[in-house]
């Protein structure tokens, strides 16, 4: 098949994770202009970060005025999750030059991750099937995220106050936990993270998101056994 | 908000090129690296569910953290708290991102009418 074909098959295998992500974008865009960052900024960080949990969740600093190191702490904690993907799909990329392995990086995304590994898991594919496959459909959402973010930019503006908005931001995430709570030990890192970040909302700077997400991860790990050997009885159910 | 313009463009280059490295982490090093430690990837499995609940649940109810560092805040009944659970149902049947906010939005919109 050819490198077009290819590409052309990944993107039409991520297309229908686009319906979550343009709404996502927009929201991003309309709520950071809502709350009054410069437009320029908020584009350019689509590009330059290119990760919207993390980029929803520097706005929601910024605008509160938190110190630079927690916008940046948060953004990097935000992002953990990146390593596990990197991990997981390397040994597929291993035959790829190192520039096209330094491209797919910046692409990666927890849709195109997902995606590319399904594909590579039930196809014995070639290495160039597998480039053009990630590049396709990791490229395809990059275009939707800067296209949804720029409009919701120029949408922001017009957007009547009073409609509660900002919500939207919350239940994006909301609908990003609920499939990552799988077991006991993933319900506790989420219960932790949750609570602990409420109860530690009166800590300065800002650093109680950051605090409590690592405090989550480090609980569950640690009990992470103990959980998995006694309770075979079904998932716990994650808390709002 | 951070008062330098020059500031915040910096915590944005930064935090892309942190999230680069982060990205690129075991891509690009992978002729050196194969495995992760099985312990270290088991707790970057647990980072999103952390990351993301500490993201929802402080937007979900009614934080007054206006007590200074060592009082615990308190926590006030928002329509946000019944909607967010409405939300959840959504997303935890449909895993559906647009289904999750569409009914969240609408259960406040409706919560906020009445």
């Amino acid at each position: 098949m050819s490198d077009r074909a290819d590409a052309i098959d990944g993107a039409r295998a991520i297309s229908p994770f686009l319906l979550g992500v343009v709404p996502f974008g927009l929201v991003y865009g309309v709520t950071a202009i809502d709350r009054g960052l410069d437009p320029t900024l908020v584009a350019a960080m689509s590009a330059i970060v290119f990760a919207g949990a993390a980029q929803l969740a520097a706005v929601d600093l910024i605008a509160k005025g938190s110190p630079a190191v927690v916008v940046l702490a948060t953004i990097l904690v935000v992002n953990l999750r990146y390593p596990m993907y990197a991990a997981s799909i390397a040994p597929h990329f291993r035959a790829f030059t190192t520039r096209s392995r330094a491209i797919c990086a910046y692409l990666m995304t927890d849709q195109a991750y997902a995606v590319a590994l399904t594909e590579y898991r039930e196809q014995d594919t070639s290495p160039d099937r597998r480039l053009w496959y990630y590049v396709g459909a990791a490229f395809t959402l990059w275009i939707a995220w800067q296209l949804s973010t720029i409009t919701g930019i120029l949408v922001g503006a017009r957007v009547p106050p009073g409609l509660s908005l900002e919500f939207a931001i919350p239940l994006t995430f909301l609908a990003l936990l609920v499939p990552n709570v799988t077991d006991r030990a993933s319900a506790l890192a989420a219960l932790v993270g949750g609570v602990g970040t409420v109860l530690g909302a009166n800590l300065p700077y800002d650093v109680s998101l950051v605090a409590a997400a690592l405090a989550g991860v480090v609980v569950a790990t640690i009990l992470d056994d103990a959980l998995a050997t006694d309770a075979t009885d079904g998932s716990a159910e994650e808390e709002a | 908000m951070i008062d330098d313009a020059g500031v915040l463009w910096l915590v944005v280059l930064a935090g892309g090129v942190g999230t680069y490295a982060l990205r690129a982490s075991f891509v690009v090093v992978v002729g050196r690296v194969d495995e992760i430690p099985p312990r270290i990837e088991r707790a970057l499995e647990f980072v999103p569910a952390a990351v993301l609940a500490a993201l929802v649940v402080p937007a979900v109810v009614a934080v007054d953290a206006s007590g200074g560092a060592l009082v615990l805040p308190t926590v006030a009944y928002s329509p946000k708290l019944p909607a967010a659970a409405i939300a959840a149902l959504v997303a935890w049947k449909t895993e559906n991102v647009l289904a999750t906010i569409a009914a969240g939005m609408v259960a406040l919109w409706t919560l906020q009418a009445i």
